[in-house]
């Protein structure tokens, strides 16, 4: 197989993950997109480390084991990205980017119109929340 | 005999640092360490003394490092007029130690009071033993950062603070002219030995004399208190009773003379500065006297008395004559201590310090008996009335003065001589008066019962009596023992001084006499008084409450509104002037403090509107920037993450560009 398969696949997946991080609003599609890129990576690693390979004597394989490496580790960082956006969700009743703006410059923590606004039903999605997690 | 003399100023010492580890750890030990090292100080002061007797000069040296290109080394310098002046240091020393045990029974900082006075002693006795101008220096500056901590002793009161940074200052502003005429003195003799100095003027090696001896006597003028450097002594009063008895007017302003006398040669070799000298003399003598007769603070005229008894020392070193200076040094010592130590209790037992006052209490020479009788002796004395001590060391200075302008000598100016004639008579009328004065306000007052408070310590009058002897029996000492101390020159009083100086001194008296008897009746109809607010209190307390109240009491700290003043009369239109001691003061802070302080609001204004705007220009630059850099920071991830991409694909993109040679 020529090299130009794997690399166009996997520059459409880094470009659709690069479009997902970019425009979509919800944490959790944006942590999919994430995913996409990595994985793109990870094609691409596939790939060359084969190309690579073809032409040498004796090879150790590193891109694969790279590749699983990242999978590892992709794992993990997703499971703290899904329990970070979990306790957003939690707290704040939304998982939308847009409306989690507290680093901006010139915020104020106390009277933040999100904060004002979704303290009850935060609490109430934070109950709620717990009980689905009991469950 | 040279152990003994260095631990004559050695023991005072050990005994101030023991008394400043040990005050507050053992205050049981306190009041022993205080009296007893200058008490054991006297003894071996008066050892050296009978042992030098006057014939061979106690000289020894030791190097301890060499220093350079004029060595500096740890000599002593002993000859007759340093050991009688070692004696009457550790004599007064001693009385005033023994009185401040009394005194300030109750003060809660005696610890440190009494090891400052110790250290006060140390280092007068180490200028007067001291063989090594440079040494001598070192005591000289102790002495004055010890008047400045004592003078400064009620630091509670604004009064106080600040008379002792006006005492450190100006001591200071003649000190500096000091230090660089003992350079002078050195780089020309090649020496800071006190004996290779004299060596080389007495074989002319001196290059610039006037210059050298002009430097040394702005020092002299503003240790001894001498015109226009006198200014700091009358506000030093504000300092406990014991203080002033002992370092302005016994002991630290006789240095500079003494300093002079030690080193006359120097200063007999420039004409100019005789005359000088004696201008100085004069000046301080007739206005210091003007100036006591008008002011109502018993100490403050105590304060202007003593610069007037050393202007009387100046005008003798200024005709050549340093037998007599010291001699009436000596005796000025005795009785000027005595008269400071009466007064305190005089204060405490009136309760106040103002002689308008006390001549509104009836009996006050009852309730105090001994500082009364005590203090008339004194006053006598300063009167120079015949047989006192003071007498005799007047006379002596007189006739030294008559000696020079009657034209007998070669080594002082005879123009020198008449100045300080003219001006000791003078100020002899002066000084009778403003004794008179002082006597007649204090203890012949009319009005209201004194307030009693009780016996006095009796380590405070029992100390006036020792005082007393000295006082008294001074001049006897003038036929036989005393020259062979001095220069052996003749001390006794001439007859034509003596009959002039006593006649205008009892003129003086008579004439302040018959106006207080001309303004007695004013007295009983213009009430006056601030009595001190805690008369219970130890003496100190008692002082310091009523120098405290007399600003607030009649608006000025010398002066008061009393018509009943023979002052007053006897000086007319000049009285104002003289209360405030002819407007120096205010002449000074026009000159000097308001330009300073001028400066200062210059410097001020450059450092908080000048060098600081650069500084904030620098700032506000960065400060620009984060603003701007600030507006980027949106919270929206998206936003950083689309600039991350923009930059990766700009970097991208010249990289590729740089890479194809594009």
């Amino acid at each position: 197989m020529h090299l130009a398969y794997p690399a166009v696949l996997s520059a459409l997946l880094f470009c659709t993950g690069l479009y997902g991080v970019l425009a979509r609003r919800n944490a959790i599609l944006v942590l999919m997109s994430v995913e996409l890129m990595l994985n793109a990576v990870n094609l691409n690693l596939v790939a060359f480390d084969v190309w690579l390979s073809r032409a040498a004597e004796e090879t150790l394989h590193s891109g694969q084991a790279l590749t699983l490496f990242t999978i590892a580790i992709a794992a993990a960082e997703i499971g703290i990205g899904l329990a970070i956006v979990l306790a957003v969700h939690r707290n704040r009743g939304t998982a939308d980017i847009d409306k989690l703006r507290d680093t901006a410059e010139g915020h104020d923590p106390d009277t933040s119109d999100d904060d004002a606004r979704t303290a009850p039903q935060a609490a109430e999605s934070g109950r709620t929340g717990k009980a689905e997690a009991t469950a | 005999m040279t152990t003994l003399a260095v631990l004559v100023p050695l023991l005072p010492f050990l005994g101030a640092v023991a008394g400043l580890l040990l005050g507050r750890t053992a205050p049981g030990f306190v009041r022993p360490l205080a009296v007893l090292p200058p008490l054991v100080a006297l003894a071996l002061a008066a050892v050296v003394a009978v042992r030098q007797g006057g014939d061979q000069t106690v000289n020894a040296a030791t190097e301890l490092t060499p220093t350079g290109s004029v060595p500096i080394e740890l000599a002593l310098y002993i000859d007759g007029f340093a050991a009688l002046v070692a004696v009457l240091v550790a004599f007064v020393a001693t009385c005033v130690q023994i009185y401040s045990t009394g005194y300030l029974r109750d003060d809660p900082r005696y610890p440190s009071y009494a090891a400052l006075v110790s250290l006060f002693t140390s280092a007068m006795l180490l200028v007067v033993y001291s063989g090594d101008l440079i040494v001598l220096l070192v005591g000289w500056e102790i002495m004055g950062i010890c008047s400045y901590f004592l003078v400064g002793h009620y630091w509670e009161t604004p009064e106080a603070r600040a008379a002792s940074l006006k005492a450190f200052l100006v001591t200071k502003l003649g000190d500096v002219p000091f230090l660089i005429g003992l350079f002078a003195l050195a780089t020309d003799a090649g020496s800071f030995r006190i004996t290779k100095v004299l060596d080389a003027v007495a074989h002319g090696g001196l290059d610039h004399p006037t210059l050298i001896a002009l430097l040394l006597l702005a020092g002299v003028a503003g240790k001894s208190a001498q015109f226009p450097l006198h200014t700091w002594l009358p506000d030093a009063m504000a300092g406990p009773t014991p203080v002033s008895a002992l370092i302005h007017a016994a002991t630290m302003v006789a240095a500079g003379v003494y300093f002079i006398a030690r080193l006359l040669p120097v200063f007999e070799a420039s004409q100019a500065a005789m005359v000088v000298l004696a201008v100085m003399a004069a000046v301080t003598m007739i206005g210091s006297g003007l100036a006591a007769l008008a002011q109502d603070d018993i100490k403050r005229v105590l304060a202007y008395s003593t610069i007037g008894q050393l202007g009387y020392m100046t005008g003798a070193l200024a005709v050549g004559d340093r037998g007599a200076a010291v001699f009436h040094l000596l005796s000025h010592g005795a009785f000027k201590a005595l008269l400071f130590l009466a007064a305190g209790v005089v204060i405490h037992a009136a309760g106040t310090n103002s002689l308008a006052a006390m001549s509104r209490m009836k009996d006050l020479s009852a309730r105090v008996p001994d500082a009364y009788w005590t203090m008339t002796e004194a006053l006598l004395a300063l009167a120079a009335i015949p047989p006192f001590s003071g007498f005799f060391s007047k006379e002596s200075v007189l006739g030294a003065a008559e000696h020079v302008a009657t034209g007998h000598t070669a080594h002082a100016p005879g123009a020198a001589g008449w100045i300080t004639l003219v001006a000791g008579l003078l100020a002899a009328l002066l000084t009778a008066a403003y004794a008179t004065r002082l006597w007649l306000l204090a203890f012949r007052g009319r009005g209201a019962e004194a307030p009693d408070h009780g016996r006095q310590p009796l380590t405070m009058t029992l100390v006036l009596w020792v005082l007393a002897a000295p006082s008294l029996a001074l001049g006897a000492f003038t036929y036989r023992v005393l020259p062979d101390w001095f220069d052996g020159r003749d001390l006794t009083p001439t007859l034509t001084t003596s009959v002039v100086g006593t006649g205008v001194a009892l003129i003086g008296g008579i004439v302040t006499y018959a106006a207080w008897r001309h303004t007695i009746a004013v007295t009983a109809r213009v009430p006056l008084g601030a009595v001190a607010a805690h008369p219970e209190g130890d003496a100190g307390l008692v002082e310091a409450e009523a120098i405290a109240t007399h600003e607030p009491a009649y608006g000025d700290l010398a002066y008061a509104p009393d018509p009943a003043d023979p002052g007053r009369l006897l000086l007319g239109p000049l009285h104002r002037h003289a209360a405030v001691g002819f407007h120096l003061d205010a002449l000074y802070t026009a000159l000097f403090v308001r330009p300073v302080q001028a400066g200062a609001t210059l410097v001020r204004f450059l450092d908080r509107e000048v060098v600081e705007t650069y500084v904030r220009g620098a700032g506000t630059l960065p400060r620009w920037l984060g603003t701007a850099v600030r507006r980027a920071q949106t919270g929206n991830l998206q936003t950083y993450v689309s600039a991350l991409l923009a930059g990766t694909v700009v970097l991208a993109v010249a990289v590729v560009l740089v890479a194809t040679g594009a």
